[in-house]
């Protein structure tokens, strides 16, 4: 009983030196909001964190880049995303409804880094089990998918 | 009561702790006297997620491998199949890579690796390549340090055990071979006893294209049938020249170890190969029939080229004066070292009680003069008096190899005596000696046979382990010690074990080799011709018995994993394309009883292995190599029906 205490008065000691060590905020955020956005700004939770990093002008589906972008797709995508239905990873079919087109290509360019850090691919990643991988997709390449994506909403 | 006892107690375990901690302190003082100084472990210690100073790589002996170790800390990063197969990831099994193992003689999935070598700009190792030669079934080959993958081996002809082989010339021109077991050449049918009458040696110079690293037989020297040896280029002064050992002058066919021990003096052959070249130019040179392989990565589609050639360039020594000239040199003479600055040539004399130590401008000089005291079928030999610069006294018993730290001083392995003898070039005083455990072979500084050595670490090879580590039955490993030379006196800092035989390594700044690592091959780059670079590529087609399978793997499944209409007696060709662009995310593939090795298949690449379709049922194929959480759900069924079903071929994959 009296080791149980002991083990207990340690594990309050190394939790309270945990949450020292942790508290050290010197933002007007809540601790705990700032918990679940793991440190990130408004426009990362909404944008993604990579290399896109300013809102994309977007105009009419180009469908000759759209084109180059489904071959791309085939070759590094497909295995994984269907666009009608959930495969190893989400459905794509509506994916701009529900992301912004900058977050949709940081998630290509640097997935290792959203998996991560940012909350909603570590709500997908409990979702789906398996971590979107990076493809050695260029800025360019990705560019062309994302063309390919939006020819491709429902 | 209560509290006397737990006072009792308190006192016992006090007591107990105390004489722990004063044994181990006399212990770790005892040990610290005796071997190494406080502060190696320290220096040894590479904290997690630290990185080593220093890549090196071993040779892995008769295992017919390399091994990459970081130094100082000794640990093992990888072990890069050369002449061997190697089970772990296909090498040599898969279709891909079997063909890199093609001789004259046939398929030769075993060889004795001895010596690596780092290519070299401007003398001093430049990261690109390791070259290692095969000392059984003479061979070279060529490691590209960005993919630390073999991609280039060539078979030596008119050679038996090439040995002095493959030290590199300063800019990497050439890497040289040697016969250090004469043959009748072109081979015949003769008495062995009749040595002397039909048996030669050859001197090979390889050729290596600056661009793509590819290697090519350039000229073969014919020389007398002694054992050539070991070898090392001239640098500096004596660029343009390279200088091999031989034994067994007394042309010995029988119990060597008597019979060619008898001479004073053997020789380093001095070997002109600008001259050499020049004479290729002008056509002073004969070809000769022979038949050898050349085995090479094709990079797009990643499999072997395998090229038979038919002949060669032959020198002779009589029709190229001066092309080569021997310096007298004690005892049988194994290793042969040129100092940094390229002027002076050291002799490992094994049975020799003195380090000989030649002076290029001496043998210049001697050459101009004509001081010979003889003359070999063309080949002059220079008086030893003349080519002398100095004799290491006291240089321990049975010395082999000697490195260079750049700073003027010369380490010699002494293996009779079991140790380091740590010498001045130019007054030949013997400054520092250690012991090693046991009988050391070779002995590596990074960059230390080359014009700038990063004089800080030395590594011996020891050949004898004995009592080193917990022992593992009759059969030891073999043992590496790392000794800090960066002051006066050589320190012990750590013992490792190594793989095989480590004959010789090389070592190399880390920072040099760690920027140009490849991560993956991108797979819009493959040009395999059973690629499938997306899913909907992937399938199944017959041609007569030939089953070809086009599979693709990503985390974490296999497209198809369903195959079906595969009939008893089909060869199955399982082509697997991993479509990951990711680093460090290989996946493996084994079906059930196949009787080759598994594939390992790097991201971006295809791998092929086949399967004899035997028995009628249905067979499982899984990954081999840990990849996702969901790694276990990564497998599949190949069905087998009758010879005479009428079921077709079919498969899953998504169109």
């Amino acid at each position: 009983m009296k080791k149980l205490n002991l083990i207990i008065a340690i594990l309050f000691m190394l939790g309270f030196g945990w949450s020292c060590s942790s508290g050290d905020s010197n933002s007007s955020e809540q601790p705990a909001q700032q918990a679940a956005n793991n440190g990130l700004s408004q426009w990362e939770l909404e944008n993604g964190i990579g290399p896109v990093k300013a809102k994309m002008t977007l105009n009419a589906v180009d469908s000759e880049l759209a084109a180059s972008g489904e071959k791309i797709f085939d070759m590094k995508c497909m295995a994984c995303h269907k666009m009608a239905e959930r495969y190893i990873g989400p459905a794509l079919g509506d994916v701009m409804q529900r992301r912004t087109p900058e977050f949709v290509m940081n998630m290509m360019l640097n997935p290792d880094e959203m998996v991560k850090k940012h909350p909603e691919v570590q709500k997908m990643l409990a979702t789906y089990m398996v971590p979107m991988t990076f493809q050695n997709v260029s800025e360019e390449d990705g560019r062309a998918l994302l063309e390919f994506i939006r020819a491709n909403q429902k | 009561m209560e509290k006397s006892s737990i006072t009792k107690r308190l006192g016992m375990i006090g007591l107990v702790i105390t004489v722990a901690v004063m044994l181990a302190i006399a212990c770790a003082t005892q040990k610290k006297a005796s071997l190494t100084d406080g502060s190696a472990a320290e220096e040894v210690y590479v904290p997690p997620g630290s990185y080593d100073e220093y890549y090196s790589f071993f040779s892995g002996g008769f295992s017919g491998q390399v091994t990459v170790y970081g130094l100082p800390s000794g640990r093992l990063f990888r072990i890069i199949p050369v002449f061997a197969q190697h089970a772990e990831n296909g090498w040599g099994y898969s279709e891909e890579t079997k063909d890199m193992l093609m001789t004259s003689h046939g398929f030769a999935p075993w060889d004795d690796a001895h010596h690596p070598e780092l290519s070299q700009t401007d003398g001093v190792p430049d990261g690109r390549w390791l070259f290692i030669n095969a000392n059984n079934t003479p061979r070279v080959a060529r490691i590209n340090l960005s993919t630390f993958e073999t991609e280039d081996i060539l078979e030596i002809p008119n050679s038996g055990g090439n040995h002095a082989s493959p030290f590199v010339t300063p800019n990497s021109e050439y890497i040289v071979a040697s016969t250090r077991f004469s043959l009748p050449i072109p081979q015949k049918d003769v008495p062995i006893s009749e040595y002397k009458k039909h048996f030669k040696g050859t001197i090979t110079f390889v050729s290596v294209n600056p661009d793509d690293g590819l290697m090519d037989v350039a000229f073969q020297i014919m020389v007398p049938g002694y054992n050539y040896d070991l070898a090392h280029a001239g640098k500096g002064p004596s660029n343009g020249w390279a200088f091999f050992t031989c034994y067994n002058t007394e042309q010995a066919s029988t119990l060597l170890e008597v019979n060619a021990s008898q001479n004073d003096k053997d020789f380093i052959a001095a070997v002109n190969w600008k001259l050499a070249e020049q004479a290729i130019a002008e056509g002073n040179y004969r070809t000769m029939d022979v038949d050898y392989y050349h085995n090479y990565l094709e990079h797009g589609s990643r499999t072997t080229i395998s090229e038979n050639k038919k002949s060669v360039r032959i020198l002779d020594p009589a029709s190229v004066p001066g092309l080569i000239y021997y310096l007298p040199t004690p005892k049988s003479p194994h290793g042969v070292d040129v100092d940094p600055s390229g002027e002076y040539i050291v002799g490992g004399g094994k049975l020799a009680s003195v380090i000989p130590v030649h002076s290029f401008s001496k043998m210049m000089t001697a050459i101009e003069n004509k001081e010979f005291e003889g003359e070999v079928d063309g080949i002059p030999i220079l008086k030893y008096q003349s080519v002398i610069a100095g004799e290491v006294q006291n240089a321990g018993l049975g010395p082999l190899h000697t490195e260079f730290d750049g700073k003027g001083n010369a380490y010699t392995s002494a293996f009779i005596s079991s140790e380091v003898v740590k010498w001045k070039l130019g007054t030949w005083e013997v400054v520092d000696r250690i012991q090693t455990y046991y009988s050391i072979g070779h002995l590596m500084i990074p960059g230390g046979d080359s014009q700038k050595p990063w004089g800080k670490y030395l590594v011996a090879m020891n050949k004898i382990t004995k009592d080193r580590y917990l022992p593992t039955g009759p059969e030891l490993c073999h043992s590496a010690q790392l000794i800090d030379i960066s002051g006066d006196k050589m320190r012990l800092l750590l013992d490792f074990p190594t793989m095989g035989e480590p004959h010789y390594a090389q070592g190399i700044p880390a920072s040099i080799l760690q920027p140009k690592t490849t991560k993956i091959f991108p797979i819009e780059d493959n040009t395999h011709p059973f690629v499938a670079k997306s899913e909907r590529e992937a399938g199944v087609t017959r041609d007569g018995r030939d089953v070809h399978v086009k599979m693709t793997t990503i985390r974490t499944h296999f497209a198809p994993d369903n195959i079906e209409g595969v009939k008893v007696g089909d060869r199955v060709y399982f082509h697997i394309t991993n479509l990951e662009q990711d680093w460090d995310v290989p996946h493996g593939f084994a079906v059930q009883g196949m009787n080759t090795a598994e594939l390992l298949v790097m991201p971006g690449e295809t791998r092929t292995l086949i399967w004899e379709a035997k028995k009628v049922g249905v067979y499982p194929f899984y990954c081999t190599d840990f990849c996702s959480a969901l790694h276990q759900e990564m497998s599949g069924y190949i069905r087998v029906s009758p010879r005479n079903s009428s079921i077709t071929l079919s498969h899953n994959a998504q169109r």
